[in-house]
């Protein structure tokens, strides 16, 4: 089976964020990049079903500071990489990079995460399936291939579904579709010479333009007030608060 | 138990001076230790009790051995990857770190070493793998500080060897399958031998009863008339500088650990100091607390400086004896300063198992004694300086 595992490169989750230029540009400077942790999973269970015969490539939208991303995802276990040397503006634009890749690639499987934790939007796996036509599903939580039909649990409000689609599809991955997977020394070590091609994007259209970012507001101080004045917390609530 | 939120710090932004790829091996081993000691170890220290299951889980992920060349199954890592790796096991604790320590350093170094090919390829790959564990008897009830005076000895017997003698303090050694164990022939000359668990006369009871380094297994190596067959003596050792090379590997590996130790009760206590309110404010807004945390970090940036440059001497076969002596006496010593400072920051919860400071504090006056000590270490930079030896 060919599996194109798609990863983005997104701050840790523990960063803080902070903007510069005008509050226009996410300011990089000591902040530490990981793969999406979605994707992480998307990649791990992607490894697990690749069996003898397949192959799994990792693709990332993106310029050359996400080479040790990719170099990570080869680690765990991926055989060879692509990087579309772009920056990754906005959703559409990472969708249309992918679907290029994907239609002269013809992969059974396009896995990546559910969303990317850095703008959470969730849209690149619909787009991916509506560009190249072919069936998109998300959040899978459980991905099982029986010969030509994939067998998935995903999310819906309040329970599961259970569904069966033929390949090729794509699917947007949660835990706990597999066993996030730490890489060995070894993984490491053979990492180092897999292929890892870098290719220029094709042309899209543009269809956004960013203004600017703008923080949450900072929390304020918690007020405690004694479970026997409740008449005091209504008070603070339409008056400090102006909720009620 | 709270999870593990251990985050390394960079006052210095020495990670410019790392590559991806250390990073990446740092970060591996952060995960590794995150997800496969630190939930454990607490208790595992409680009871003193060996996790044996780690010795597997070590040779899957390459904590074995990650500068041996890759042909007999080690890593083929530089000394800055195999440093940052001892930093982060010992983070999460000192005898996980000294159980990789022995087999990567003092048997799989020695046999990689001094080792024949046979042995190379009989030993080296199971080493690796976790298949088999290790241990190294050098030190003696009689003779620590001053290996060359042992007695253990091999009588030369035409087919084989005579081994008699005793081991003391030996890491692993109750759960090794293999020991590399220095005894001195006829001549008086020291010479490394592999025996193997098993062989007749051969036994290595448990040292109980340790308030240090307790989820790590102690014992003896006690030889009665062991027949070592010859193609078991490691041919290309002979005299002291065979196992204090080994030692050599090790102490460098055990100045990066101590760092790792120090790192964990320093980035405890000062996200306890934040926490903890005392007279209606976090203790970290008082000065003796900023003092402490001020100086922790300090020494902790100067021990950063100073491992990093004794891994690129490594990498350029510069490093000398004297120099990896200097970097494993002032980072463990650093390493205890900062466990005890630690310690008072957290007021009583720092005796507690709820946070690993006493644990760290514990192992690490094994981790000042063992391999060559805190005085022994001195007397070497001052032998070094006045070129005469002050312990002799």
């Amino acid at each position: 089976m060919k599996i194109l595992v798609c990863i983005s490169h997104v701050p840790d989750t523990a960063s803080k964020i902070s903007f510069t230029d005008n509050n226009t540009k996410f300011n990089a400077a000591g902040v530490q990049f990981i793969i999406g942790p979605y994707d992480e999973y998307a990649l791990s269970r992607a490894i697990e079903l690749r069996g003898d015969a397949g192959s799994v490539t990792v693709l990332n939208v993106g310029e050359a500071d996400t080479e040790p991303t990719i170099r990570k995802a080869l680690a765990i276990g991926a055989d060879d990489a692509i990087r579309v040397n772009a920056f990754p503006k906005d959703s559409y634009f990472v969708a249309s990079q992918i679907a290029a890749i994907a239609k002269s690639e013809k992969y059974d499987l396009i896995l990546m995460g559910r969303e990317s934790i850095d703008y959470n939007s969730g849209l690149v796996h619909g787009m991916v399936g509506e560009m190249l036509g072919i069936p998109s599903i998300s959040p899978v939580m459980k991905l099982d291939i029986t010969g030509n039909k994939a067998t998935m649990a995903r999310e819906i409000e309040g329970g599961k579904e259970i569904v069966e689609i033929a390949l090729p599809l794509v699917a947007g991955c949660q835990e706990p579709i597999a066993e996030w997977k730490i890489p060995n020394m070894k993984g490491i070590m053979s990492a180092r010479t897999k292929p890892l091609k870098v290719v220029e994007p094709t042309a899209v259209e543009e269809t956004t333009s960013l203004n600017s970012y703008e923080l949450p507001a900072p929390k304020g101080a918690c007020k405690m007030i004694d479970a026997s004045t409740p008449e005091k917390l209504f008070e603070a609530l339409k008056n400090e608060a102006k909720v009620l | 138990m709270p999870t593990d939120q251990f985050e390394s710090p960079d006052y210095y932004l020495i990670d410019d001076l790392l590559t991806e790829e250390q990073k990446l091996i740092r970060k591996t081993m952060r995960d590794f230790v995150k997800k496969e000691i630190s939930p454990i170890i607490e208790d595992c220290s409680q009871k003193a009790h060996f996790p044996e299951e780690i010795v597997k889980k070590f040779g899957e992920i390459g904590a074995f051995g990650p500068t041996i060349p890759t042909a007999y199954g080690g890593g083929g890592l530089d000394y800055i990857s195999y440093g940052l790796m001892m930093q982060e096991i010992e983070r999460g604790d000192s005898g996980m770190r000294s159980t990789a320590s022995v087999q990567g350093s003092l048997v799989m170094f020695p046999i990689n070493e001094y080792g024949s090919e046979e042995q190379k390829k009989k030993y080296l790959p199971k080493l690796a793998s976790g298949e088999m564990l290790g241990c190294f008897g050098l030190t003696e009830p009689d003779h620590g500080s001053n290996p060359a005076a042992m007695v253990t000895n091999i009588k030369d017997k035409g087919d084989h060897y005579l081994l008699n003698g005793a081991k003391m303090w030996i890491t692993n050694s109750p759960k090794a399958d293999i020991a590399v164990v220095w005894a001195k022939n006829e001549e008086g000359r020291i010479k490394g031998l592999i025996v193997e668990k098993g062989m007749k006369g051969f036994t290595a009871p448990e040292t109980k009863h340790k308030w240090s380094l307790r989820a790590s297994i102690t014992g003896e190596l006690v030889f009665d008339n062991v027949k070592v067959p010859k193609e078991n003596l490691l041919p290309k050792a002979d005299g002291l500088s065979g196992p204090l090379k080994c030692l050599d590997s090790a102490r460098y590996g055990i100045a990066w650990g101590a760092l790792g130790a120090a790192m964990d009760c320093y980035d405890t206590a000062r996200r306890y100091s934040l926490e903890r309110i005392q007279f209606g404010k976090p203790i970290a807004s008082f000065q003796l607390t900023q003092k402490k945390l001020a100086e922790m970090l300090t020494e902790i940036t100067k021990a950063q400086l100073l491992v990093w440059r004794l891994g690129v001497l490594k990498n350029e076969h510069k490093a000398t004896s004297v120099h990896i002596s200097m970097a494993k006496r002032n980072n463990v010593a650093i390493a205890l300063q900062i466990a005890r400072e630690a310690r008072q920051i957290l007021g009583a919860m720092g005796i507690t198992g709820e946070y690993p400071i006493m644990r760290h504090m514990a192992n690490l006056e094994s981790v000042v004694t063992y391999e060559g000590t805190h005085d022994i270490h001195l007397l070497i930079t001052g032998a070094d300086i006045t070129g005469i030896q002050a312990f002799k």
